[in-house]
């Protein structure tokens, strides 16, 4: 059962007696693999070799020290699901005095052996990924992170730092035997200015806490999503998380004013600014929103919160097709633009998952249509803004844009409404196996992928299609009974070099983790993913942070 | 058959309700409003009774400020026919609100008036009854179901109570209060706003209908419920049961 689940996600065997890994790929991955973000690159021509070759040299003589061509290595990321991760044999293992060192600097209550909390702090949230670490460390603050990464560095143990463990890309659970490094504990908010609403926090604060807080002060967090009952502002922060809000206040890159993060060998980095505009050198908190861990661990946050605006309201539309949906958000920017507050679509596959999985929940909507939508606005006159809406909403109607809709009458309704579409990712569970993937494609594009992959599943599978339209972002979501091999063949790599092919991000808002780790090259040319590594190697000498996620194995493989 | 349905605008149910500084009531300011629960019950039942063919007529009766208004025209929007709209400044208690309705179902004779059963801002839970002693109709409180028999002209009434269901058989004109399980209301559509906008919303003040507002009850401060402090974590047995003793002393 266990293996059958590992086996799933393509990528990991953690029993597995294999020995290394074949970093060359076959004939047949390598002309699938090339079909997608190369065929891009190729029409550059020669420009594209001669950087290949660059690249070579600088790996050659650099940082890296390996002697693996980029060329070869590029072309391994084709095959996703034949390619294995081996626990890199330069990591140590922990002993006993390791862990009698940990409980001398936190404490013992705080150094967790107990079996039953680390099988919880082992699994991930859709139980797909499963690592074996004997040790889970619970820091109370940034000095103590500091010590056990000092240590950590020094005695090459491997951690992986976690939250709220939600995430959806095996990012927030060791591979295999790396040390937990669990900030819950730290979860004091630090400060709230009211003038400037910046709310300065530690990592382990959940989200929903934060929200609650500033509400009691007028303000809402930038950000929301489904996970926000138990997933950390730290882990939010260090996958760039989007939710539900983008569309309005934008992503944590511009919300995230500073930030405080330990680096592997214990270095405090106090970027812990609150200012908006500050132009005094590399921004280098950047590289910590986005990164997953595997730069430094994120200490505390600084984060930029808005007014909570009193009036909200929230209209749930059908639309006959995926055209419709396309033009009623070049409508909804262009007549709502300052109140638009949420653009959220769903197919009808995805309303049917909904109503048939989940308790108490109902169509909004009298008729069966192929797309919902859910517009959210929020202002600060309701009156105004509730006309405004439903003057926007009747003009889509008559123009037939829209062929029917209910406006949320009061904070209950859209409470139910908003249940149908956060709800899909927990009727995804219950429905059975689920491949996630979480892309980002031009808006007149995304459905064409559900399409595609629907001719080619044919009866295999559901597949699904929802998301942020308003930042073109798609989840795209394939049911089935039960994972097998066959039906991820069909499904990787051909989303990956769909997505490619039409320039878009194979990872929009979950991170890359270890599911997409060695799909990078599908979303980044050979040259950033070397500065990349280059990045990780200058912050992060031996690797102990986050192993086996973000970046392509093949780049640490020794 | 026509029926009379009231509805009252309240703090939205899901808001956190604050109370005034000056403890003279609940801050209202910048708060969302809805239609109370209850009344949203008590409209969807009247519409499904003109739906099966039963009623002719739904009218919606609201009592309050200017912004009534939207209330009523949500209640349009699900489906009633006409509003009627009694404008007033100030907040009026039960009594008040009893005597108002009863002046208006004398002007529209509806054959029966449905409330929900309390609101969900004062919990008074009393218009209703109040409404059928001042007209001397039969009343129906907390239905979970109504069933109407058009030629025996009663209706048959389940009523939840402490003790489980109990069926009652009313002679109309009736007054029937709806508890939360009787139906689930539905959503205001876009066709239907649409519609709404066209439907006449009748204004009316007190005066009009001739209605002694004087009240003998004054409220003399509102106050939030004490707070609940928060609890805290033990290391040991030990420490429990020196809390136990020495700080609740229960042991």
């Amino acid at each position: 059962m266990m293996m059958q689940k590992l086996r799933r996600s393509g990528e990991l065997i953690r029993y597995g007696s294999k020995s290394l890994i074949n970093l060359r790929p076959n004939k047949d991955s390598l002309s699938r693999s090339v079909s997608g973000f190369v065929n891009h690159y190729e029409t550059k021509g020669k420009h594209f070799e001669s950087n290949v070759g660059n690249y070579n040299t600088e790996l050659h003589h650099g940082c890296l020290g390996r002697n693996l061509g980029m060329l070869q290595q590029y072309k391994c990321f084709g095959s996703s699901s034949a390619s294995k991760i081996q626990r890199n044999p330069l990591f140590s293992s922990l002993d006993s005095k390791d862990v009698s060192y940990f409980k001398e600097i936190l404490g013992d209550r705080n150094v967790v052996e107990d079996e039953e909390r680390l099988e919880t702090a082992n699994t991930d949230w859709m139980q797909k990924y499963k690592g074996s670490s004997k040790l889970m460390l619970l820091p109370k603050n940034t000095e103590e992170v500091s010590q056990i990464l000092q240590y950590c560095d020094s005695r090459r143990l491997a951690v992986v730092p976690q939250g709220g463990n939600t995430g959806l890309v095996g990012g927030s659970v060791p591979v295999f035997d790396e040390v937990i490094i669990n900030v819950g504990l730290m979860n004091k908010v630090l400060a709230f200015d009211e003038v400037s609403g910046v709310l300065v926090c530690e990592a382990g604060c959940i989200l929903e806490n934060l929200a609650t807080f500033l509400d009691t002060k007028g303000f809402i967090m930038p950000l929301d999503l489904g996970a926000k009952g138990s997933c950390h502002i730290g882990g939010n922060v260090s996958t760039n998380a989007g939710g539900l809000r983008l569309i309005r206040y934008g992503s944590l890159h511009g919300t995230v004013l500073g930030l405080e993060a330990v680096t592997a060998n214990g270095n405090v980095l106090d970027m812990l600014g609150t200012l908006r505009k500050d132009n005094t050198g590399y921004d280098l908190k950047h590289l910590f929103i986005g990164s997953e861990g595997s730069l430094g661990i994120v200490t505390k946050v600084s984060i930029l919160t808005q007014p909570k605006l009193s009036s909200v309201n929230l209209a749930f539309i059908a639309c006959k097709d995926y055209l419709s949906c396309q033009k009623l958000l070049v409508e909804a920017k262009r007549n709502l633009g300052e109140i638009l507050s949420a653009y959220e679509f769903l197919d009808n596959n995805s309303m049917d998952l909904v109503l048939n999985h989940l308790d108490g929940v109902r169509n909004p909507v009298s008729s069966t249509e192929n797309f919902y939508i859910l517009i959210e606005t929020t202002g600060s006159d309701e009156t105004n803004d509730r006309e405004k809406l439903e003057a926007f909403l009747l003009k889509s109607l008559e123009k037939g844009l829209v062929s029917d809709g209910v406006i949320a009458q009061d904070i209950n309704q859209a409470s139910s409404f908003w249940r149908i579409r956060e709800g899909i990712t927990e009727a995804l569970q219950k429905a059975g196996a689920v491949y996630k993937y979480d892309l980002s494609l031009p808006v007149e594009e995304i459905y064409n992928i559900v399409n595609d992959l629907r001719g080619r599943l044919g009866d295999l599978a559901n597949v699904m299609g929802y998301g942020h339209l308003g930042d073109g972002n798609l989840h795209l979501n394939i049911s089935a009974a039960e994972y097998n091999d066959k039906l991820l063949g069909l499904i990787e790599p051909y989303v990956y070099e769909w997505t490619s092919k039409h320039r878009g991000s194979i990872s929009a808002e979950h991170g890359l983790g270890v599911m997409k780790a060695n799909e990078i090259f599908y979303s980044k040319t050979p040259e950033t993913v070397a500065i990349m590594a280059s990045i990780k190697k200058l912050l992060d000498p031996k690797g102990i942070l986050n192993p086996y996620k973000v970046l392509p194995h093949s780049l640490f493989s020794h | 058959m026509k029926i009379l349905v009231a509805v009252k605008r309240v703090v939205d149910y899901a808001v956190k309700i604050r109370v005034k500084p000056d403890k003279t009531g609940v801050d209202t300011q910048n708060v969302k409003m809805s239609m109370n629960p209850f009344c949203e019950i008590a409209l969807e039942e009247a519409l499904r009774i003109k739906e099966a063919g039963f009623a002719k007529e739904v009218v919606a009766v609201s009592i309050g400020p200017s912004q009534c208004v939207d209330t009523l025209r949500t209640g349009l929007a699900m489906g009633a026919d006409r509003g009627i709209h009694v404008e007033t400044s100030s907040s009026f208690l039960p009594l008040t609100i009893a005597k108002i309705l009863k002046s208006i179902a004398e002007v529209e004779n509806p054959e029966l008036i449905f409330l929900g059963k309390q609101a969900i801002d004062d919990d008074c839970n009393q218009t209703g009854q109040m409404v059928a002693a001042l007209l001397g109709w039969p009343q129906a409180t907390f239905a979970s179901k109504v069933v109407l028999d058009k030629e025996k002209h009663v209706a048959t009434v389940d009523r939840e109570v402490d003790g489980g269901l109990e069926t009652l058989c009313v002679d109309l004109p009736a007054v029937i209060t709806t508890d939360l399980r009787l139906n689930q209301p539905r959503y205001a559509s876009l066709p239907n706003i649409m519609k709404a906008k066209s439907k006449p919303i009748k204004k009316m003040t007190v005066q009009d209908l001739k209605v002694d507002i004087k009240s003998d009850i004054e409220i003399l401060e509102v106050t939030e419920p004490p707070k609940r402090k928060s609890g805290v974590m033990v290391s040991s047995v030990d420490e429990l049961i020196e809390k136990l003793r020495n700080e609740a002393h229960v042991v």
